[in-house]
């Protein structure tokens, strides 16, 4: 099997592409930063997927796409991330239907979902992404995801399918929740701690590896282990936490060692995004081998 | 610290609860071990010695699997859920933690969401109450709502209108119901007059004005009766007139479990409330 994946440079890229190479697969990387150790059996091609130059990879005819060239840190300009976000996806899309791809997969966040006071604890596929309200820097995020999983019906020639992830901590130390936890004081809003849900990245991999292998078609949920609290979850990675008043929280983002965050952030801080991956266990038979504990502790040793 | 002030029999009866508690003491949904530890220290005097309440039929509450707990609601401040959860966490052989359905404007105080959220207490979303049950736990619903408890002592014990939305999910979950009767919560905060104005300042649905001004339960005999569980034929898509009917022999049995609550404190009921 030939599988071609995008924005293959991140953590998890990398390593499911180690994981293919080693179970005989052939592997194709897009990229814009380069991968100089890559392993023999990873074909690189350096280039923008948006860029015409990109196409040369898809004329080596993959079963296969993992499209994970999105940009989720919101230091990119907003406009940029429009453009990678959903016209990167677009033309991921129809150079897909040019080229005979028998399968997409959509790597999404489960943050689409949005931090909203009334939402249920454990959000389900079927329920709305609301983040483009609660959280507008996400909007592009929503629509590249809804934008995504409209290829369902729209490319009915490859199955598409559309996975939304929890957060992911591990040795890359590279991520969302990371840069939450990168400065060592972790902020959070006094009278609130909200449950945070994250995986490992060995374990992230493996689950969109077992997409791939169940040849899923749909929208999915991909969470491991339980959620747990910001203030366990500071704790559990050696980090100590800031008590902010909510009115100072703007004032004080990005100051007095805390990390810069987006003062829409501040939802977050509060209420939490849960998500129920009962849908994909079931159609994968997928189990996480780190738990919320030893992924605290393995992500404090680092 | 915190440790010493844990009461002892909190600590065993914690160690007995189904729940599955990871090393941090939290289980999928946010409950915490060391919260529940506190919350039931300071809810046993009050359980024991201030509201001294007796439970009756506290075998109808099943050991392990799912259930729900449907009953009266009364009282201005909800002193009868504090001693449901008391009842069922302190009496018997099997303790058991309940999960009740908050009102969501208890979600927006900073401390006390994240406090309600500790101990499991959701917003009253028709999603939460399926989670649960199908965690197999046990769920707290007043099918009364802030009608309930928002009732003046005139019409104490009189059942304000049920929803049916409990009905639906029991029947969706193939859940016991398991019916109960507090008595004494009324007389605990007798109100003579709701304070709009409080209300609205305060954010609540109402401000319980008894007739000491003070919104605090006085120190009443309570009394928690349990009935039979009741189980009811259905998936939940039923049309409207079967699942009221279904609504009105629970409200009955709650009713009737109201009134021999009240004879055996040696109350005249009469024939109804």
């Amino acid at each position: 099997m030939r599988i071609l994946i995008t924005g293959i440079a991140n953590a998890l890229g990398r390593r499911m592409a180690e994981r293919l190479v080693l179970e005989g697969e052939e592997v194709l990387g897009l990229d814009r930063r380069p991968w100089p150790d890559a392993p023999p059996g990873v074909t690189m091609f350096n280039v923008d997927v948006r860029k015409r130059p990109a196409e040369e990879a898809f004329r080596l005819q993959p079963d296969a796409v993992i499209h994970m060239a999105t940009v989720t840190h919101l230091a990119a300009r907003k406009e940029e991330r429009y453009r990678i976000n959903l016209h990167g996806t677009q033309a991921v899309l129809e150079r897909c239907k040019a080229y005979g791809v028998k399968q997409v997969i959509f790597i999404s966040r489960h943050t689409v979902y949005g931090a909203a006071i009334d939402a249920p604890l454990y959000r389900t596929e079927p329920e709305p992404p609301l983040a483009g309200s609660t959280f507008p820097n996400l909007a592009d995020l929503v629509s590249a995801d809804l934008f995504a999983g409209s290829a369902i019906w729209r490319c009915p020639a490859f199955k598409t399918c559309v996975l939304r992830l929890v957060y992911t901590l591990g040795p890359s130390m590279r991520g969302t929740l990371s840069q939450l936890l990168s400065t060592g004081r972790v902020p959070t809003i006094i009278g609130f701690d909200p449950l945070f849900h994250f995986m490992h990245e060995h374990d992230a991999a493996d689950a969109i590896l077992a997409a791939l292998r169940a040849e899923l078609r749909g929208v999915y949920n991909i969470a491991g282990p339980p959620p747990v609290p910001l203030s366990i979850l500071a704790k559990g990675t050696g980090r100590k936490i800031a008590y902010i008043p909510e009115i100072m929280f703007p004032k004080v983002t990005g100051k007095l060692g805390l990390p810069a965050l987006s003062p829409y952030a501040i939802k977050h801080l509060k209420y939490p995004v849960v998500i129920d991956n009962a849908l994909f266990r079931e159609a994968t038979g997928f189990k996480h081998a780190y738990d919320e504990v030893t992924v605290m502790d393995a992500y404090r040793a680092l | 610290m915190r440790a010493r002030l844990i009461s002892g029999a909190v600590e065993a009866r914690l160690a007995q609860l189904p729940l599955p508690f990871n090393r941090y003491g939290l289980d999928p949904f946010g409950v915490s071990r060391d919260h529940l530890a506190l919350f039931y220290t300071l809810l046993e005097p009050f359980y024991r010695r201030y509201f001294r309440v007796k439970t009756y039929g506290r075998q109808h509450v099943p050991s392990v699997g799912r259930g729900m707990l449907i009953g009266n609601h009364s009282g201005g401040i909800p002193v009868d859920a504090a001693m449901l959860l008391s009842s069922i966490f302190f009496e018997g052989d099997h303790p058991r933690h309940a999960h009740g359905m908050v009102e969501k404007f208890a979600q927006t105080i900073p401390f006390i969401s994240t406090y309600f959220s500790r101990l499991g207490q959701l917003a009253g979303l028709p999603e939460h109450a399926l989670q649960m049950l199908r965690a197999d736990r046990l769920l707290m619903v007043f099918p009364e709502g802030a009608r309930g408890t928002g009732k003046l002592y005139k019409d104490r014990y009189k059942l304000m209108a049920f929803g049916t939305g409990f009905m639906r999910i029991a029947l969706q979950t193939h859940t016991p119901i398991i019916p109960f009767a507090f008595i004494g919560g009324e007389e605990a905060l007798p109100t003579i007059y709701h304070a709009k104005l409080l209300s609205k300042l305060a954010g609540t649905p109402y401000w319980p004005v008894p007739p000491y001004l003070i919104p605090w339960p006085l120190p009443v005999e309570c009394s928690l009766h349990f009935g039979e569980p009741m189980r009811f034929e259905g998936n939940g898509s039923e049309r409207d007139e079967v699942i009221e009917g279904y609504v009105e022999a629970v409200q009955a049995r709650i009713n009737a479990l109201i009134i021999e609550g009240r004879q055996l404190r040696g109350e005249d009921v009469g024939g109804g409330a």
